[in-house]
């Protein structure tokens, strides 16, 4: 479904991916764990075109997006929850959600889309009129994904949902990303939460200052040594 | 009655300057450059070509509205504070042509301009502004303008083309600041480089700021205020009417301090509400 060919991106001089090659397979769950740093973020930003890659192919659904702009990328189905939340904080709950449906002018349709983002997250329904940046992170991050899912996404790019969030509300997050992935959205996510994002994927990639260093079945990751040592603090 | 003409024409200025940094969150320090370009082309095509009136406005701020284009397209690209240097730049060298143009009057100005502007005219202009603006941020348009604000990032993953709707709220911004210009030009018969330098951007931003950012009826609110302030010094006290720039930059200082959002907003309300309370919880 989405495909990097040896993606390299820049920072100015820095280069901040160095040949990142990865795929992700329709009704999957993905996860590229890795350091502060490493260049995650990256990944994802080029992924959308919020950032340009200087060589490499990415293709999504067998189109090459690798140039495209970010909202031709959103319309032709990516969507991203980006990096601490990021919600519009001085627009109310509503106002957040209905610009996530921004490419979208079917009016019947951004009203269902609602109502299912609702379903998701009750609590998102409780606070429709309640201004963004008065939410709690937890509810932040909700309001981050629902918005995202607004777009229609059938790739969902998640960056660090698990950011600053306590434990309990992680955990809550996390059955919500797996309950998305169920619904028939696939799933990319960046985490540095190793244990959790290897918990819930079917698979793994491991990224280390912006090489890919391992590769596997989110099962097979959990248990590798390397990877223990290295992530899972074990 | 001049003085209300004056505050119709810098409220004009302020809710278009509003717009840009208000509603759209880009800091732009020339908003007076579009207003002498704009009072500078309705004024030659007046004098020079025997525009009417009405139309000598409009291309006016069609004028201002294209250079506005012009150093918006390079700029605001970029992320940033760059918009506000390079407005700075774009002003002095603005100033500095008309200074040394032959056609425009150079150092003397333009003099022999017909006398049109009168406060029912500059009302009708201002009460246009409004409405368009008005229009404008209810639409998608205005929605997008606000999610620049707010995150500019968010708002290019929401798949909203940032860098089209910076230029677009910039050049629209121009327009209103030339038909402003233009207005200026024909109720005071006489324009000059110097009328529209570095200190009227500034002081077009004190009205926005004062009156609180992201609001058009309190950058009206700013405007009524910055106008009529050197005029009420002037009754109190001609000594310390000189020092009104003082004044400004000190109110700018205050606001930031007390109240960053502005005089008009919601903060305002809530935090004279909770005091009433302690002051009940007290007795």
């Amino acid at each position: 479904m989405l495909k990097l060919e040896n993606v390299i991106t820049h920072y100015g001089n820095i280069q901040a991916l160095k040949g990142i090659s990865i795929e992700v397979k329709p009704g999957e769950i993905v996860t590229i764990i890795g350091a502060n740093g490493a260049g995650k973020t990256t990944t994802l930003k080029t992924i959308c075109g919020l950032v340009a890659p200087t060589s490499g192919k990415i293709y999504f659904q067998g189109e090459d997006i690798t140039h495209k702009s970010t909202s031709d990328i959103v319309e032709s189905g990516i969507a991203m929850v980006p990096e601490g939340r990021r919600v519009f904080p001085r627009m109310t709950v509503l106002e957040n959600l209905q610009l996530g449906a921004y490419l979208n002018k079917d009016k019947a349709q951004v009203k269902n889309d609602l109502e299912k983002v609702f379903n998701l997250f009750p609590i998102l329904k409780d606070r429709v009129k309640q201004i963004a940046g008065t939410l709690s992170g937890g509810e932040q991050q909700m309001l981050a994904i629902g918005r995202a899912l607004m777009a229609r996404p059938k790739l969902l790019l998640l960056d660090e949902p698990s950011m600053g969030l306590a434990p309990k509300i992680v955990a809550n997050i996390f059955d919500i990303i797996m309950e998305i992935n169920r619904t028939g959205t696939t799933i990319l996510l960046v985490e540095q939460n190793a244990r959790m994002a290897l918990t819930i994927a079917h698979k793994g990639f491991v990224i280390e200052t912006g090489k890919i260093v391992l590769e596997d079945s989110a099962e097979n990751l959990l248990n590798n040594e390397q990877v223990k040592k290295a992530y899972l603090g074990d | 009655m001049q003085i209300l003409t004056v505050i119709m024409i810098n409220s004009i200025l302020a809710v278009s300057l509003n717009l840009v940094t208000g509603y759209t969150g880009q800091l732009s320090l020339g908003h007076a450059t579009f207003m002498s370009l704009g009072a500078y082309a309705a004024t030659l095509l007046t004098l020079k070509l025997d525009f009417p009136f009405v139309a000598s406005l409009i291309l006016g701020a069609i004028v201002a509205a294209f250079f506005g284009f012009i150093i918006g397209v390079p700029t605001l690209r970029l992320k940033g504070d760059y918009l506000a240097i390079a407005t700075l730049g774009f002003g002095e060298i603005t100033k500095n042509i008309l200074l040394n143009l032959e056609f425009t009057g150079g150092p003397m100005g333009l003099r022999g301009i017909p006398k049109v502007t009168n406060i029912y005219i500059a009302t009708i202009v201002l009460l246009l502004v409004i409405f368009s603006l008005n229009r404008i941020m209810s639409s998608r348009v205005g929605k997008s303008f606000i999610a620049i604000r707010e995150d500019e990032l968010a708002a290019e993953a929401m798949g909203i083309n940032t860098t089209k709707f910076k230029i677009l709220a910039f050049t629209i911004g121009a327009f209103y600041a030339g038909i402003a210009g233009g207005l200026y030009a024909f109720l005071f018969r006489y324009i000059n480089p110097k009328d529209f330098g570095f200190m009227k951007s500034i002081e077009i931003l004190c009205m926005v700021v004062l009156g609180g950012m992201g609001n058009t009826y309190g950058a009206i609110l700013g405007a009524l205020f910055i106008t009529l302030l050197p005029e009420l010094l002037r009754i109190v006290s001609p000594a310390i009417a000189q020092y009104r720039m003082v004044l400004y930059g000190l109110l700018l200082v205050i606001m930031m301090i007390v109240q960053p959002e502005g005089i008009i907003s919601g903060s305002l309300l809530d935090k004279i509400k909770p005091k009433k309370k302690m002051e009940k919880g007290g007795q």
